[in-house]
């Protein structure tokens, strides 16, 4: 119980300052949006066949390079006057740091989705606003944001973090980001379930794979 | 309180520390001065459970580190240049979010009390990045010493500060942040580190080579050792 106090603080905190600042969401949302624009425009996808291909890849490119913007910011606001010290100077498991930074990070995430999907579905005129799809993209975000808390704060001791973060984050999301594309756009088509179910499958696979191994060296990579 | 036999700490080819010695019994304050690039820095870190020794032996309060490092965590209070705060939150957000990380019994008290003894009850509702330096390290000390650490460690809190700014903070410092504790602190101030320390420790190219209680030094004795041991 105590454990999960801990979590829920480093949640709460990051959710006070965010409120107070709006710096991640809003640079979040806007860069979303205008990934949108910049998609719809350029695409200009009018065959339905198309629009089903192609949107959920769209999608995901808009969810992953928002989602890096997040994740730098989140862990540059630990990284001034020390906050990440006085973290981890704290008696708390490491892991339970790990584990509020990541909800966090992706607790914001999944907030920019709420805006995401409704102007998917307006630009594209596609049905992504359904149970499963709306799964997938929590599952998605949830081992992105895992993996990226990790990857992040590596990065974030680096002189070129921002330039880093991408570099050491796609190679290794990027299977997970393929099982999320696939199972999006076989549940955003209808399509039997038995067709993409092996994607969702795949997708919890990394999801658990991605984060059990974050939480289990996020420790030796915070300690110096 | 603190035992240090032969620590080294490298940072790949480069060695920081080569073989310290130190030992600090309970409730004693210790000054250590030194050059940039000394290894002080270096040093309070791995005190503060922050950086792993790479050789050597370190025992805080009878726990070995780096494998006692979570018991010895609820120990330390930390104050160093940098202030460990959330420069959105406001005073007692920040406050409020380390108590609840320390698991501080009855926090409100205690928050409005730490607070008060750092003269910063005014602005508790403030945003720490509206405050000036001097607040910033006040409220520096209320932190660290939220949850009665018994070890204080000390990284030249008085970088940044003007005169008035630093007199303040240690007089905040010797009621609220020292007074009955073990503190090790680092500062390139020999008059201000002497001034307030049991012991002085000269650390030098990542050795500590001079050592004196303060009852056997005047300030221009400390001065010549400190030129002597670091030339």
């Amino acid at each position: 119980m105590s454990y999960l106090r801990k979590v829920i603080a480093i949640i709460a905190k990051d959710i006070a300052a965010e409120l107070r600042t709006r710096e991640m969401l809003s640079s979040m949302g806007v860069f979303s949006i205008l990934v949108i624009i910049v998609f719809n425009f350029a695409l200009e996808l009018t065959e339905r066949q198309i629009v089903l291909i192609v949107t959920p890849g769209a999608l995901w490119v808009t969810i992953v390079f928002a989602g890096m913007l997040g994740l730098n910011r989140s862990l540059a606001v630990e990284l001034d006057k020390g906050c990440l010290d006085g973290l981890l100077l704290t008696p708390v498991d490491r892991s339970a740091i790990f584990f509020g930074k990541a909800l966090g990070n992706a607790l914001f995430m999944l907030v920019v989705e709420v805006v995401v999907l409704p102007l998917f579905v307006v630009f594209f005129n596609v049905p992504l606003i359904q149970p499963w799809v709306v799964l997938i993209v929590v599952l998605g975000t949830l081992g992105f944001a895992g993996v990226g808390t990790l990857l992040s704060s590596m990065a974030v001791n680096t002189r070129a973090r921002e330039v880093m973060l991408p570099i050491l984050l796609f190679p290794v999301a990027i299977p997970e980001l393929i099982a999320a594309v696939k199972a999006t756009a076989g549940a955003m088509a209808g399509l039997p379930m038995f067709e993409w179910q092996q994607w969702l499958s795949l997708l919890i696979v990394f999801d658990v794979v991605l984060v059990t191994v974050s939480f289990m060296v996020f420790e030796y990579v915070v300690e110096e | 309180m603190i035992e240090v036999k032969g620590l080294v700490k490298s940072f790949g080819p480069t060695i920081a520390l080569r073989g310290v010695n130190l030992s600090v019994p309970e409730g004693q304050f210790v000054t250590l001065v030194g050059p940039n690039g000394a290894g002080k820095t270096t040093m309070l870190r791995i005190l503060a459970t922050l950086s792993r020794p790479t050789m050597g032996a370190v025992k805080i309060g009878g726990h070995e580190l780096p494998q006692g490092a979570a018991e010895v965590r609820r120990h330390i209070g930390l104050v160093s240049h940098q202030t460990l705060l959330y420069g959105d939150l406001s005073a007692e957000e920040n406050l409020r979010f380390y108590g609840r990380m320390y698991t501080v019994p009855d926090l409100n008290a205690r928050i409005t009390l730490v607070l008060e003894q750092v003269g910063l009850a005014h602005r508790r509702r403030d945003p720490v990045r509206t405050f000036s330096r001097g607040m910033q390290q006040r409220l520096a000390i209320a932190r660290a010493v939220l949850h009665h650490p018994s070890l204080m460690l000390l990284d030249e809190p008085y970088t940044g500060l003007d005169q008035d700014a630093a007199t303040r903070l240690e007089a905040v410092m010797s009621t609220v942040g020292t007074e009955g504790r073990t503190v090790v602190m680092t500062t390139h101030d020999l008059d201000r580190g002497l001034a307030v320390a049991d012991r002085v420790a000269i650390l030098a190219k990542g050795r500590v080579t001079f050592e004196a209680e303060r009852a056997q030094l005047d300030s221009a004795a400390f001065k010549e050792a400190y030129r002597h041991y670091t030339q």
